[in-house]
């Protein structure tokens, strides 16, 4: 029997993730109560910042297999990663930001505490404060740094338990509105453990009909055979809808709202793009790497799924009187415009000319210039309150623009980004992904996109609106946010600004990492 | 030698000058914005008489997309009557106050801001007419909208918020289909050699026949929202209505050249079997345009409204002349744009100074206004009589060439077009009737106590003396674009009718 052999080098970044949670895990123990914060806010970014780094330095290396073919490490792998990284570092500022909640943070003193109770009361008298959001931050990227990486379907599995149970955990960890944030906590494990169930009976599946979990393998078996079997299609059904779940797709989508409304706004900026991003990478890798041979099954699945999306998100969107909840919903339809990328199924094997930008390229650069505004948008949001809680509600929102005029325009330049207009990152994601889709013969499908980017911008622009043309709502405070949340929104700022008027380098960038390692 | 890049000076002066004005709060913003403006005047002008002015840098290689400006002789002129026009629409709003909410005191939207927005406006006009990339145009035409929006939202009449959106949803429909032809034509570009969106690798590209037929249509149907022809102009009245006269004026004298602009230079050259195809329907729909505009403009009981209308009916007049297809009439297209430009220009500020005066728009609010304010009711005249194309303003040699260029070809439509210009005289002439002659009403004499102020005839004087210049000596500025016309026509493969006579010696 041959030991097992492990590629340190090309896992790097993994590495210094899990060496992370378990410095995390052990400063809980240890370290005093009154430093833990700053310590654990320290070893999150300095962690990112050094798995950053291994990514960075590793780019060109050649792409290989991992871990006896766990892991497969190439382009998109890698671009993932370093996309997880970054908006994972923008997200545990907003973890770490302090000064906007009066010197606590956005989550529970005491999470254990009953909502309501005396051990609470006590506990936000003492002015506790706990930290393990941390180490679950740090397991939870782990397990997304994992998942896109998976070359097969067990180690996929592992990744996307790794990632999802923390975050479970973490939705529930609202220092207001406990009971919201508890309530939201319990319906994302419920849906989220059925997806995995979902995701489970598919892997068996799939391993019944190619006797193997390796992608390779189940795409040589499509390939032998001549005519897709029952269970192929079972399996590879299965295992999209965990997938789609994972990205809020309808109609796998009914926790979206509640969970990004329950959460707390930090979680929910991370969720709603670190969790897409790593979700989308392994959707990616399984369909054109496994199910690379009966992409005229899926494709037109998924082109259904993408349009139901999209009216969903786009609709029930234009009646949401709550931004958060808006935001959940835009999130809703944004899946639903990163799908019809998905689905033009354009790379290199299926006509694209190398160097171009397809389908994968695509869906990146759309979730890089998503993530960017909507966590910028987030971080607004965080410091926009009312009664010491964040004020979601569009009634707060009335006539900020007029009372911070640079915050006023800030939130602007995001809103436009997620409606796609020009002079903004959002535009250059639309038209990449849009692209993608119509080059890979789904032209019909860019129309209905189209249409339904209109109506998501009259929900955006009616933010806008209200910001600018609204009398002040004088109740509503806005917060002066410390340096982490600054730096936040000048970072998503700046990028927003940068992909949308010299794009070039970064799409060219995305368009030679876009090739799956089979 | 690096050569100095002129368009992209001439674009990037106003948005500058927008930048220093937003940042510097305070009574001078007026004086810096009006000086950013008058330079990029004089750029503009500069660069009309210039040749060579071509600018190409790669932009975004992996989709082909360049940084390329350039100017031909219809964008020179377009470009000139955005010079001109802005730095009066400045000094006409010199104060956009709201007299309609008082009570609620708008500080941030001060003049200052409005000024900001104008030349931010400018910029992204200047960049679309000098883009000779499809995606450097898409984005400058959609940048277009953000400043525009709050230009109309942020200062006017009561209802100016909804009037802005219903703006902002109309272009942004139009411009959501106008993305799916700029698509449309990468991915065609792209599939057999290196794809490129320059509009010169673009033109006579081989397309498929339906193809090609639907990316016309996308290209066309944004045109249509943007210049307004019937039936998705209903946005256009509601805009100029709510809107300040100086926003209306750059709406409608410079931003919406862009559709018929687009007409020419995307629809004509990328798709000359589809365009050739269309022109039955598009001439039905140019001169529906005409006189639906024309009859609306009549039975109009708002100044504001009526001078939108008559645009309206004038925008299909452009649009027959592109579609007839022949370099008379195209021409006459292209400088009638200028034309409209200047003379729609003068129309609404005009009336902005009338209404200004007497709180209201209405027409039947008037009457006799000629004895209280003569200068003020002669210039309306002299506005209006360039509007229904009178022979020596510029108006008339447009309206004319587009109406004789067409003949040959689209008699019928020609003849119903001509009705056009008989409702022309009639809705201005009335309306200078009701307004400016009959008896003095008593609100009128309180409240129309001053005539033209020093200011007010600067910014008309020049329109005026424009008006007449062109319509007077159009033949040099005939000449810039004839050249575009002739290229256009070169491009489309069209032929001109030729003369059943021949020219021959008396």
């Amino acid at each position: 029997m041959t030991p097992p052999t492990i590629e340190y080098g090309l896992i790097a970044p993994l590495v210094v993730l899990i060496l992370a949670v378990v410095a995390a895990v052990i400063v809980e123990a240890f370290v005093p109560r009154h430093t833990r914060h700053r310590v654990q806010l320290g070893i999150a970014v300095i962690s990112q910042l050094l798995a950053l780094a291994f990514v960075t330095v590793g780019w060109n290396d050649r792409p290989g297999q991992a871990v006896m073919g766990a892991l497969s490490i190439d382009g998109p792998t890698r671009m993932i990663w370093a996309l997880l990284l970054v908006f994972g570092l923008l997200a545990v500022l907003l973890y770490g930001e302090k000064r906007i909640g009066g010197g606590s943070t956005a989550f529970a003193p005491q999470a254990n505490a009953v909502p309501g109770s005396l051990a609470e009361r006590e506990a936000i008298a003492a002015r506790q404060e706990n930290t393990e959001v941390f180490p679950l931050f740090s397991m939870a990227l782990l397990g997304m740094l994992v998942l896109p990486a998976a070359n097969d379907l067990l180690t996929m599995f592992v990744g996307l338990e790794i990632l999802s149970l923390p975050l479970y955990v973490m939705c529930g960890l609202a220092r207001r509105r406990r009971l919201l944030s508890q309530e939201a906590a319990l319906k994302y494990f419920m849906l989220g453990a059925l997806s995995s169930a979902f995701f489970l009976f598919g892997t068996a599946l799939l391993y019944g009909y190619s006797g193997s979990f390796t992608l390779a393998d189940v795409d040589a078996s499509i390939t032998r055979s001549t005519q897709a079997l029952p269970l192929l299609l079972a399996g590879a059904g299965l295992v999209s809808v965990a997938m789609l779940f994972k990205v809020g797709a309808v109609p796998f989508h009914s926790w979206v709202p509640d969970v990004y409304t329950g959460a707390p706004t930090p979680v929910t900026a991370f969720m709603a793009i670190c969790t897409k991003i790593a979700a989308f990478g392994a959707f990616l890798r399984v369909l054109f790497v496994a199910l690379g041979g009966i992409r005229w099954d899926w494709q037109l699945l998924l082109a259904a799924v993408a349009v139901v999306t999209m009216v969903l998100g786009s609709l029930a969107g234009l009646v949401q009187d709550d931004v958060k909840r808006m935001l959940a919903y835009s999130s809703i339809a944004n899946a639903g415009f990163i799908l019809v990328a998905v689905v033009g199924a354009m790379a290199t094997g299926t006509g694209l000319d190398a160097g171009r930008s397809g389908s994968v390229s695509g869906t990146l650069i759309y979730l890089t210039t998503y993530g960017l505004a909507n966590t910028g948008a987030f971080a607004i949001l965080t410091t926009v309150r009312q009664a010491g809680g964040e004020a979601t509600s569009i009634d707060a929102w009335l006539g900020l623009a007029r009372r911070r005029p640079a915050l006023g325009a800030v939130m602007t330049l995001f809103l436009l980004s997620l409606a796609g207009i020009p002079l903004t990152g959002g535009f250059i994601g639309k038209l990449v992904a849009f692209t993608a889709a119509w080059q890979g013969g789904y032209g019909w499908l860019v129309l209905f996109a189209m249409a339904f980017a209109l109506v998501t911008a009259a929900y955006y622009l009616r933010v806008v609106y209200v910001m600018y043309f609204a009398e002040p709502n004088t109740e509503t405070d806005i917060v002066h946010p410390g340096w982490p949340t600054g730096i936040v929104i000048t970072v998503c700022a700046l990028g927003t600004l940068v992909l949308g008027l010299v794009p070039g380098f970064a799409l060219d960038l995305f368009a030679n990492a876009a090739n799956f390692l089979r | 030698m690096m050569a100095i890049p002129w368009l992209t000076l001439l674009g990037l002066v106003p948005l500058v000058g927008s930048g220093v004005v937003f940042a510097s709060r305070g009574r001078g913003g007026r004086i810096v914005a009006l000086s950013f403006s008058l330079l990029t005047a004089a750029l503009g002008v500069a660069v009309f008489f210039m040749t060579g002015l071509g600018e190409q840098v790669r932009w975004i290689p992996t989709i082909g997309a360049w940084y390329a400006l350039d100017a031909d002789g219809m964008a020179k002129l377009l470009i000139l009557l955005t010079v001109i026009l802005v730095p009066l629409v400045l000094v006409a709003e010199w104060s956009p106050g709201d007299p309609n909410s008082a009570a609620t005191p708008l500080s941030r939207w001060s003049g200052e801001s409005f000024a900001a927005l104008a030349l931010m406006l400018e910029s992204f006009t200047l960049f679309v007419f000098m883009a000779s990339d499809l995606l450097l145009f898409y984005i400058a035409f959609e940048a277009t909208l953000i400043p525009m929006y709050f230009l109309i939202a942020g200062w006017g009449g009561p209802r100016r918020a909804g009037a802005a959106l219903k703006f902002l949803l109309f272009s942004l429909a139009g411009g959501l289909v106008l993305l799916v032809g700029v698509i449309g034509m990468y991915v065609v570009s792209a599939r057999d050699r290196t794809p490129s969106l320059l509009t010169a690798e673009l033109t006579g590209l081989p397309i498929g026949q339906w193809t090609g037929r639907w990316l016309f249509i996308a290209f066309f149907v944004a045109f249509a929202v943007k210049a307004p022809m019937f039936p998705v102009h209903s946005w256009l009245p509601d805009a100029a209505e709510q809107a300040r006269p100086g926003a209306s004026a750059l709406l409608v004298a410079t931003l919406d050249k862009i559709g018929t602009f687009g007409m020419i230079r995307f629809c004509l050259a990328f798709f000359p079997e589809a365009s050739r195809w269309a022109t039955p329907f598009v001439l039905a729909l140019a001169v529906i345009s005409i006189l639906y505009g024309a009859l609306m403009a009549v039975g109009s009981k708002n100044l504001l409204r009526l001078v939108s209308y008559t645009s309206i009916s004038h925008f299909g007049f452009m649009v027959l002349g592109i579609f007839a297809l022949t370099t008379a009439s195209l021409s006459g297209s292209i400088f009638y744009m200028l034309a409209h430009g200047l003379s729609s220009a003068a129309m609404f500020l005009v009336v902005g100074f009338l209404v200004e005066r007497r709180g209201s728009a209405l027409i039947a609010d008037y009457g006799g206004a000629q004895k209280l304010v003569p200068v003020l009711a002669g210039v309306f005249l002299t506005a209006g009589l360039a509007t229904l194309a009178l022979p020596g303003t510029a108006n008339f040699v447009g309206e004319f060439l587009i109406m004789a260029g067409a003949w040959r070809h689209h008699l019928v439509w020609v003849a119903l077009a001509v009705l056009g210009t008989v409702l022309a005289a009639l809705y201005v002439l009335l309306a200078y009737q009701r307004v400016f002659t009959g008896p003095v009403s008593p609100q009128s004499a309180e409240r129309l106590h001053h005539d033209l102020d020093a200011r007010e005839k600067l910014v008309i004087a020049p329109l005026i003396v424009l008006i007449l210049f062109f319509g007077f000596v159009p033949r040099p500025t005939l000449q810039v674009a004839q050249s575009t016309a002739a290229h256009a026509m070169a491009q489309i493969g069209a032929t001109d009718p030729q003369p059943s006579v021949p020219t021959g010696s008396r």
